[in-house]
């Protein structure tokens, strides 16, 4: 435990002194609270007008309650596209953690002396988990929290605000957000563990986002709409991935190979 | 300390180690000689559980390698062929983390006795990345012996540095050989494996010799005395073949170059025998064969 927190702390450190990596983690969650915000924010005047739930195209519909009027559900509608953006946050962070922490070891050839102590590989992953996984927690609870509050101060409709705290969207970035990022770092981390050059890591660990991305758009372009059962659907299947995944990254995380392979 | 049998090592094609049957003992300084590509560091990563033998066996301080590896991980120390320093840290805290990792009792008190005595407590607080190549590796051989290893593995201390660096590292090397701890120490300096170790393996994939240095030099040319004498030798070259002992016996104008097993016991003798024929002796000395000679004709003849 005392092993594993040692290296978390380590990580920590370097990456606290990495100013790149540094920006990434601050600007990325910043980036995407502030979007939906600046929407709620220029979309405040279209306001309580008189028009009807009706009135709004059937995609948007879809998502709103009933009682919404027309423009307080196109901002809910483009507000939650831009939640499915934030869920990014968890996804995109621990990749420029995590790609670092192989490939970085091993560019610096600090892994060798590092598998030489009694530290076993599981301690090792999970200080490396860690270390990637909860600046992007926090990162996430952070800025979802900065978002809430931003959008209170912002819209004046309850239902609105009553909508975004619902509890299909704390469910996505409770539980949505932290399995993302286990997904994430597990991910660049077998890859990193295969791949000699860290920008090729965080490139290919990068790929992470993709299937997320497919969401977005499907939902912006009214193909797929997320809801309650969709949030608790991709729970479900993240909790299996993520259990594959760090079974699979101990398993391919061989430590002879790991130090061998790279000349 | 440290017994292999039959080790060896493959990586796809190439036999890095080939059939290492090899014995150290505790409190000596054993010196693995050989060029590069000879399987020196594979050898070390064997013993210290970083890449498992294709076959054969080691024992490391009474733990089998392969099976308990993390107790031998415990009980080890290894300098690395790079020191892999995190250079965005500063130096005491590369050795503290590296304390926690190996257990030490009190991280903070191991870290600053061992920057105390390679002179690097003064600059603990600044990264390493400003170091230099010395200090690095100073800083390097500290991270080996935080846990008070009872083995060290030594990969090529001194190379790539100053002559005076390499020389305080040596004297460094030398204090933990008085401590009585086992080093195994991988080198291509000749000099610093002749005055560091007990006994030095010549090594190219496989085991060539293993003996003292002093042994090395003499059984591979024998020990060769030479006696300046006033006038031409030539005449004194019978009466000396004629001693029992004498083995090969030269005369270059006034000296006369001889080889001996044992000088320290025929020398008196011959000493004598020549004075007794008339030779006047100037000065008697023994021509010393540096260990790279031995090195040299055992590696080209392997
Ligand atoms: N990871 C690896 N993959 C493939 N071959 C390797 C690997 N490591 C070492 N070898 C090969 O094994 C042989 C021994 O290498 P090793 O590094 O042990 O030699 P060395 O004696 O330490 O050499 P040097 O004096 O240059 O450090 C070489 O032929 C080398 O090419
Ligand atoms: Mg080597």
């Amino acid at each position: 435990m005392n092993k594993i927190q040692a290296i978390v702390r380590k990580e920590w450190a370097q990456v606290y002194r990495n100013r790149l990596v540094l920006l990434s983690i601050v600007f990325m969650p910043l980036l995407f609270t502030a979007i939906p915000l600046i929407i709620l924010y220029t979309t405040r005047d279209m306001g309580s007008g008189t028009a009807g739930a009706t009135e709004v195209p059937p995609q948007f519909a879809q998502i709103c309650s009933a009682d919404m009027v027309g423009a307080e559900c196109f901002q809910y509608y483009m507000v939650s596209a831009f939640m499915l953006m934030f869920m990014m946050t968890p996804l995109i962070i621990p990749v420029n953690i995590a790609a670092f922490s192989i490939v970085g070891e091993k560019t610096t050839r600090s892994l060798e002396p590092l598998l030489a102590t009694p530290i076993t590989t599981v301690e090792l992953l999970a200080a490396k988990n860690l270390a990637a996984t909860i600046p992007a927690v926090l990162a996430t609870w952070l800025g979802f929290g900065l978002f809430l509050v931003g959008a209170l101060l912002i819209t004046t409709s309850n239902r609105l605000v009553s909508a975004l705290l619902n509890p299909m969207w704390l469910v996505a970035v409770l539980v949505v957000g932290p399995l993302l990022a286990i997904l994430s770092v597990n991910f660049s981390m077998m890859v990193s563990s295969r791949v000699n050059d860290p920008r090729v890591a965080e490139q290919l660990s990068a790929l992470v986002i993709l299937p997320l991305l497919a969401l977005f758009f499907g939902q912006i372009s009214g193909f797929i709409v997320v809801n309650q059962r969709v949030v608790l659907l991709m729970a479900a299947v993240l909790l299996l991935l993520d259990s594959g995944l760090i079974w699979l990254a101990v398993r391919l995380f061989e430590r002879e190979t790991i130090l061998t392979r790279w000349r | 300390m440290i017994q292999t049998e039959n080790l060896t090592k493959r990586f796809g094609d190439v036999l890095a180690v080939d059939d290492l049957s090899l014995t150290v003992d505790e409190g000596e300084v054993f010196g693995f000689l050989g060029p590069n590509g000879a399987g020196k560091t594979t050898t070390v990563r064997m013993l210290t559980c970083l890449i498992g033998p294709t076959s054969g066996s080691a024992v490391v301080n009474g733990h089998v390698v392969g099976r308990e590896n993390t107790a031998i991980r415990r009980t080890v120390g290894i300098l690395t062929e790079t020191p892999g320093m995190y250079d965005s840290l500063s130096a005491e805290y590369n050795l503290e983390l590296y304390a926690r990792l190996y257990e030490v009792g009190d991280p903070k008190a191991a870290v600053e006795k061992y920057l105390r005595m390679l002179g690097l407590w003064e600059r603990r607080a600044e990264d390493v990345g400003t170091f230099s190549k010395g200090m690095r590796q100073k800083l390097a051989i500290a991270r080996a012996l935080l846990h008070e290893p009872r083995i060290l593995f030594l990969d090529e201390p001194t190379s790539a540095l100053d002559p005076e660096s390499a020389l305080l590292i040596r004297d460094f090397v030398s204090g933990l050989r008085k401590q009585g701890r086992t080093i195994v120490l991988c080198t291509h300096n000749l000099d610093e494996a002749d005055r560091l170790c007990d006994r030095i393996g010549v090594f190219k994939s496989r085991l060539l010799v293993v003996d003292t240095p002093a042994r090395l030099r003499s059984q591979l040319f024998g020990r060769k005395v030479v006696f300046h004498l006033r006038g031409a030798a030539k005449p004194f070259v019978d009466s000396v073949r004629a001693l029992p002992f004498s083995q090969e016996v030269r005369a270059v104008d006034n000296k006369l170059v001889l080889t001996l097993d044992d000088p320290e016991a025929h020398n008196p003798d011959l000493v004598r025998a020549l004075v007794g024929v008339g030779a006047d002796i100037q000065f008697v000395g023994e021509l010393r064969r540096s260990l790279e000679d031995v090195y040299l004709q055992l590696v080209r003849s392997s």
